[in-house]
Order: C-alpha cells, then structure tokens, then sequence
C-alpha cells in the first residue's frame, strides 16, 4: 500500500481552512445511527468522546484505570503551549508552528504542526470556559510562563499541576456526556484486539477486568487514544498501567507503526535509588525556568555537599555550550548534556548518575515565597521522595524515560492505515517529529480530541451511513476473541517460576543500555537478539497466579508485557535503520563534537512499519517529508 | 529493615474477608510502601500465593488511584500525601502495619485492597461540570477572572478523587469531595449559571449512592491528601440551600 498522508492543497496556512470547507458532512439524523468506539480516557480520548458525543454520535469510552480522570495525563505537570500572544512578546501561529517543527529536529509533518499551531488559540478559550483554574495575573487576564525550546512566554498553567486540571476539564465533559446517555463508560476493561472487517476496523475485544470475561463491541469507527509506550523501559515516568496493547493490537492488524526509535528522554527527573523502584519521578520541566543546571568542574568535587562547592568550582554546563537558550534548551539537547558529564565521572550522588538544579540564585533574586508558589507542590513531592529540601540545597536529578513522539502513523485525517481506526494524541506519530518540546503534549493531546477528529472523521463516516451495525456474531468477532483467549491461556499455562515484572525489568535494561539516550548499531543488534530470547523464555517461563475468570491485576501485566516485547524489538529495528541521529534518537556514530547529525538527504522521511507475521521482516514505508514552509537547518540553540 | 505487615485479604465482593500476617525483609528507607508491596507481591508470586491486590497507577500522588488504610488512615499517618507518596523512612526496623481497603457502604471492596469508587463518577456526571460544548468559547481573555478567586478555585480543583475523605468519616459521608467540586465551579464566573442545578444534582446522587450525612467530625479534613479545607461543606451548604429556596427550575 503507498502511505498517501492526505495532506490538503494551498499554502500552508490555508490548508486546515481549505480542508473543513470541503470535508463531508454527516447530518445530525445519521450522526444517531453511528457508533465510534474510544480507547483511553486521557486527554485525547476523553476531549474526543465528550465531543463525539456532543455532536450526536453514539460513544462508548473506555479505560483500564477505575475512572477516566485517573488517566496519565493527569500528572503532566508544567503547561500548554499556545499561540496567544497575550504577553505581546512576539509570539504567532507561524512561530509556535516553527519553533516546533526545528524543536522535533524537522522530522514532523508541517500541515499537522500548523493545524496544531492555529487549534491552540482555540483550546485555550474552550479549557477556561470549562472552568479549568489557569494562573491569573492580578488584573484578572491569563498568564503565561517560558518553555524549553522557545523564546517568548507562551506556556499556560495551572501551578504544577496543569495536566490534572486539563483533564478534569475533558473529564467533566465527558462525563456530562454520560449523565445525557450520549456516551457509555466502560471503566476496568482493556482493549485487546480490533476487529476488521473487509479491511475496515469495526469494533474490539475487551477484557472486563474485574471479571475477567471477554466482550464483543461493535463501532462504525475506533479510535484509539491509549498514550505512549514509554513503559517499555520498565523505568519510566509514565504511570505503572500505561501500555503500547491497544497500538500494537493496531499494528498486528494492519496499522503502521511510525517511528518506534523516537523516545523523549525528560532532562529533570529523580534519579534511580535502587533494584525495587517501581517508577521515576518528573520534576517539571518548568523548573529550568529558574533552576540553574550544574555539576562540578573537578571529578574530586563530586562527593562534597553541593553547598560546600565554590561559584568558581561548579560548571553550568548548558549556559556555558548553549548560551541563548542556557538552562531552557530542549529536552534531547540537555538530557544528552546530563549524560555527558556524568560520563566524564563529573556526576553527582551515590551512584554518579545525577546532577544539580539549584535554585539559590532564584530565591536570592525574587525570594523565597515567589519561588514556592510559582512551583507549588513540586518542591514538597522532591523532598518527600528524596528526603532532601531543594530550597536549602540543589535538587539532584538525571533524565528518563518520558514520552514517545513515535505511534501508530496517521495521515492528516489522524487515520492510521486501516480504514475506520484512528489513532489521537501520544498513541500517534504525528506533531512532534523526532523531539517533543515542553507544555506540547498537552496541546496535541487536545488538539485532535476536540478540534481535529470531529471535523476529520465525518469525512469517513459519511460514506458509513449506510452500515447498519454488524453483529457481534460475526465470524471476525469469533476469530478475534478467540486469538485474544489463546493468549490469555497461554500465559496462564506457562506455569513457569518467573513473576512478570522480572521479565518486564529485564527487557528494560536491555532498551535503556542499548536503545535508550545513546545508541550504536553493534548495540542495537545485540539488543535484537537479546530481546527475541528473552520473549521466548518469557513465553516459556513466567508465573501468573490466579485464573483467568477473575481480577487478576498480574494477568493484565503479562498480557501488555508480551507486547512490549514485540515493540521493543521493532524499535531496536527502526533504531538501527535510522543511520543519523536526530532529537530523541541519538546514534553515536552521527555526531558533531557531540551534537546530533541529521542526514536530511537519505532519512528525511517518516519510517512505517508493516507487520507482515510473527515470525516475518515487518516491512518498511517511507513517508517522505516535503517541507514547504520550514528551511531545513541544523538545529542550533548556541 | 524488616517489616511485618497485617494485610485484608478478601477474595471478591461477596466473600468474607480476614486479616493474614506477612513479613518483608531488606526493606530500604528509600522505598515507597507500595514499593515495599510490590516486594512482598514477587515473593508471594514465586511461592505459588496470590499477590495482594491493590489500586495504584501514577505513583505520584496525582491520580487518585491508590486508595488503602493504613495503620487505620487513609493513605496513612503523612499529612498531605497519598498511599504511594509514603516512604519507609518513616518506619524503623520490626514495625507492624496494617494495610486495610478504604471502607465506606458506598465503596465495594473488589478485591483485597481494591474498592470500587464508581458512586464518585456518577455524582460528577450529575453535576460537576460547567455545559459548555467544544466550539462554544469565546476568547479566554475576555473573561476576566480575580487572582484570589481563581487560586482558591484551584485549591479545591486540586482534589484528586481518591475517596480518602470518604474513608476517614465515621457516617462515610462524601461531603468533601462533593463540596470541592461544587466550590470549584460555583466560584467561577463560568460556573455561577450553573450553580444551582449543580449543587441540587451532586447533592441528589450523593444520597442516591448510599453516602453518609456530614457530622462535623473533620476526619475528611485530616485525611484529605490534598489538604481540602472542610470550609467549603459550608460553602456547598450554603448553595445548596440557595438553590433549594431561589431555584426557578421546576
């Protein structure tokens, strides 16, 4: 199949515009008779189905968690990005769409940006007549803070807290939606298949998982809206359910993978403390806004209490290379720096894998109470956590796992390559290119749910009118779930020694050393051939108590760890076949003095993986990245 | 260190539950409690036991997912934090501490120490939002908001929905968390022509969930990891009984 990205005539700016004025409509009696299916509750899902539903369509929602506000965008923290102006510091549509194509490392598609530049003056207005608490100024007027990778304030909050109230924003709406009986709720159930039909997604298979029983549903169109795959690190900083199942299901059934090497190492998180750890900790970015990133100039240093270590003593590593954008240079450009000195034996803490972000010259300079409020609760989540009070001495911190701008690859309708599925926020590929800067993952997550996928899936669902539902009988229904219960026994009957999470740790550690910030081809494949026997004896060798007919919270761990599994490996491929570094995917053979070398002429272009059979090559498209607008340059933030 | 554990273990809904005693060893003062649990959970796997279940997913106190007593309190004896925001450097070495489900008649036990906290869903589907369907904003400056105003409505939007309020009153009331959401809205300006219907419908479903009447105990306050003050039971009293006299709806 060639990948036609459905990008529509006109400069760029008129594109959007162009394209609503001739997408086809579905009438307000049809919209009744029309059933989508939403997975995941987060930002995209829950903005998606409340409008959906809004609009006359029949929703049904649902999440794994047990309540949709529970989702993971709650604990996004710092902000949301948006084209305002309102500090008339210079700040356009064309920039925000321009800082965030250089900001992905020009390895984004520029229609999808510029739409998302132009929707997100509009989904400020719609998230503060919700009743979202954004910071005021005391005139009463919205305000705004800096971000990573931009040179004017346009990053909205609401204290640290900012994802939380986002999406109790969504989740109000959705709710309102399930009082009216426009959409219906299924909280505790995961998807674990797609059904298509004739080459078209219509419906799922999912598992209630309080009694473990398998569930048919019909939809004229599914969209999947289940976040990033972050966790496929074990050590993430995405919450302990945030799975790839529902994507990858996607992907065994058609759906192209995008990009699966391009991973967000966050620069300020907690460091690791030991075997046990469950999770790391973000520190948000918006620290940086005041936070002064260091480690010692001598290695000799490294063990004294920070606050013994002279000014002259202490190196400011990212005001010293990049000294435009000093400690606010994107997320890639300084967790690679972080890496880098702590290579060197300059890193802080116990294990050397840590460094400084000191607030002492902040509070000096606008005292201690402007900083507290200004980071609200973060400051007590680092003390709590750590024991350590970072008003009396710097934060230690080092980079993790955090987000992932590869997904499901979808066309400028967000439709993945099967027909009727549709795949919004993290779980796509689309906005971020190679790199994702800060307070844009709320933006994006938005964006496609309230004002991209109302307008783009009419265009489908006008010629689906027709279709009445299929019943859920139907042998493609019976062919799915019995693949999904072939699994599911599977598992249960290994009757191996090994709990899941050791599996899960293992896998981990082989994606965090060998495909995680730093990548080489000799690693990447070892990492391949690692992971391929560490599924087989996975398949082999894990304990999964309990039965199937029951909650079993460790059953559905193992479920979403065999497709990590798969993933893993399909991104140590795209890693390897990516021969340049670019945002997120450093290889260190394509290096200046330690900046990453793009090779614009041989791998401008969006990798899509096709999965072909287990026990085949997936296939690679090549969705080459034309860009209009944009002057290609090699990303300097000195 | 080592820690011993009493722990509910109750197999569903229907069936009686018990406490059963465990113990773990090698516990690190750097561990979360739900760390520790997670321990305890590989140990019990590799030795053909169930693993206690238990509710938690972001493990940074945002969510609300985690959701256990601890040594009688919701989310434990730290103020201002929830289950998985409690570290073991808080314990020493040969402590016992209970690990209980949040209990309320309106909270079914799932399994162990899992509840189903559905009732607080349907009550924000009754109410806890302002009608504004996508599209229909205008321009966000165009709205002014008081600095105060706005910050006191985000001292109670930050209410994370856990249930801990619930499961620290002795009548299970869910009066704070009702109260947080309508003093969120309410205070707004783009919640006040709502404002009526709202409290009348979260109040109407709070009772229909089977939620205890609010005694003036303060345990809610207490317990609330998110440090929601019980002002604002007067406040959703106080617009509850304005709307029940001046509402014009019929």
């Amino acid at each position: 199949m060639k990948l036609d990205s459905k990008i529509p005539e006109g400069h760029m700016s008129q594109k959007w515009e162009n394209y609503k004025e001739h997408a086809r409509l579905v009438n307000p009696a049809n919209k009744r008779k029309l059933d989508i299916i939403v997975i995941g509750t987060g930002l995209a899902g829950a903005s998606a189905a409340a409008t959906l539903a809004e609009l006359g369509y029949k929703v049904k929602a649902f999440c794994f968690q047990d309540s949709p506000r529970r989702a993971h965008s709650i604990a996004a923290q710092g902000g949301i990005n948006s084209a305002k102006n309102y500090k008339n510091d210079g700040d356009s549509v064309y920039r925000l769409f321009y800082d965030t194509v250089k900001g992905g490392d020009f390895r984004s598609r520029e229609a999808n940006v510029h739409r998302l530049a132009e929707v997100s003056l509009n989904i400020i207005d719609q998230c503060t007549a919700q009743g979202v608490p954004f910071a005021r100024e005391y005139g009463g007027l919205l305000d705004n803070r800096s971000f990573g990778g931009a040179q004017v304030s346009r990053t909205f909050y609401a204290r640290g807290q900012t994802g939380q109230q986002l999406l109790l924003g969504a989740y109000q709406a959705l709710e309102r939606q399930i009082g009216l009986g426009n959409v219906k709720m299924y909280n505790r159930h995961e998807m674990l298949d797609i059904v298509t039909i004739d080459g078209k997604a219509r419906g799922i298979i999912a598992k209630d998982l309080i009694s473990g029983k398998l569930e048919r549903h019909f939809g004229h169109a599914v969209l999947l809206c289940s976040g990033g795959y972050g966790n496929v690190f074990f050590l993430s900083t995405n919450a302990m359910g945030s799975n790839v199942t529902a994507a990858w299901r996607a992907y065994k059934r058609g759906a192209y993978f995008g990009n699966p090497c391009y991973t967000q190492i966050h620069p300020t998180c907690i460091p690791v403390s030991g075997e046990y750890q469950s999770k790391l900790t973000l520190m948000s970015e918006s620290l940086r806004n005041d936070g002064r990133v260091w480690v010692p100039k001598k290695k000799e240093d490294c063990g004294k209490h920070p606050n013994e270590i002279k000014e002259e003593d202490r190196d400011y590593y990212l005001e010293r290379k990049y000294p435009s954008f000093g400690n606010l240079c994107p997320r890639d450009i300084a967790s690679r720096a972080a890496k880098e000195v702590c290579d060197e034996g300059r890193g802080v803490s116990a294990s050397g894998r840590a460094v400084y972000l000191d607030f002492a010259d902040a509070i000096n300079r606008l005292g201690l109470d402007v900083v507290k409020a200004r980071y609200g609760e973060l400051f007590p989540m680092y003390q709590n956590i750590t024991g350590h009070d970072p008003l009396k001495q710097p934060m230690m911190i080092y980079p993790a796992v955090h987000y992932t701008m590869g997904g499901l690859w979808v066309d400028y309708e967000l439709m993945t390559s099967v027909p009727g599925l549709y795949a919004l926020g993290e779980a796509n590929f689309s906005d971020h290119g190679a790199n994702r800067l800060g307070a844009s993952a709320l933006m994006q997550g938005l964006a496609d749910g309230y004002f991209v996928i109302p307008y783009t899936i009419g265009n489908y669902l006008a010629g689906e009118i027709f279709t009445k539902a299929i019943p859920t009988d139907h042998p493609a229904f019976e062919e799915a779930e019995k693949q999904v219960r072939d699994r599911l026994n599977k598992l249960m009957n290994a009757k191996g020694d090994t709990p899941v999470d050791e599996y899960h740790k293992r896998l981990g550690k082989i994606m965090w050393e060998k495909c995680g910030m730093a990548r080489h081809a000799e690693g990447l494949k070892e990492a391949r051939k690692e992971i391929q026997e560490l599924r087989t004896e996975y398949w082999k060798n894990v304990r999964v108590p309990g039965d199937i007919n029951e909650f079993n919270p460790e059953l559905d761990k193992a479920m979403r760890v065999a497709d990590f599994m798969e993933l893993g490996e399909l991104m140590v491929m795209d890693a390897l076949n990516r021969n340049e570094s670019c945002g997120g995917h450093f290889r260190v053979e394509y290096q200046d003095n330690g900046e990453a070398k793009r090779n614009d002429e041989e791998y401008s272009y969006v990798a899509a993986w096709e999965f072909k059979g287990d026990n085949t090559e997936p296939e690679l498209h090549k969705e080459t990245l034309n860009f209009e607008e944009v002057q290609l340059a090699v990303r300097s933030y000195k | 260190m080592k820690i011993n554990l009493k722990v509910w273990r109750q197999k569903n809904e229907n069936t009686a539950g018990k406490m059963v005693d465990y113990s773990v060893n090698e516990v690190s003062p750097d561990m979360s409690i739900l760390e520790m649990v997670d321990v305890l959970n590989d140990d019990l796997i590799r030795k053909g036991d169930d693993p206690i279940a238990f509710d938690h997913d972001c493990r940074e106190g945002i969510c609300g997912m985690c959701s256990m007593v601890v040594d009688g309190r919701p989310h434990g004896p730290q103020h201002g934090a929830t289950t998985c925001q409690l570290y073991m450097r808080n314990y020493k070495d040969g402590d016992t501490i209970y690990l209980e489900p949040f209990r309320a008649h309106a909270f079914p036990v799932v399994k162990d120490l899992v509840v189903n906290r559905g009732a607080f869903d349907r009550i924000i589907a009754a109410g806890g939002f302002i009608s504004v369907s996508t599209g229909q904003a205008q321009d966000a400056n165009n709205l002014t908001v008081e600095k105060a105003v706005a910050e006191r409505a985000m001292d109670v939007a930050a209410c994370i929905g856990c249930g801990a309020c619930v499961a620290a009153c002795p009548n299970g009331s869910a009066m704070l968390f009702v109260s947080a959401k309508v003093s969120h809205l309410n205070q707004l300006p783009q919640g006040k022509p709502e404002a009526s219907r709202r409290a009348i419908n979260m109040v109407k479903q709070m009772d229909a969930e089977g939620f205890g009447r609010c005694s003036n105990v303060g345990a809610c306050e207490a317990e609330c990891p998110k440090e929601i003050s019980i002002t604002n039971i007067a406040r959703l009293n106080r617009e509850y009984l304005k709307a029940v006299f001046t509402s014009t709806e019929e």
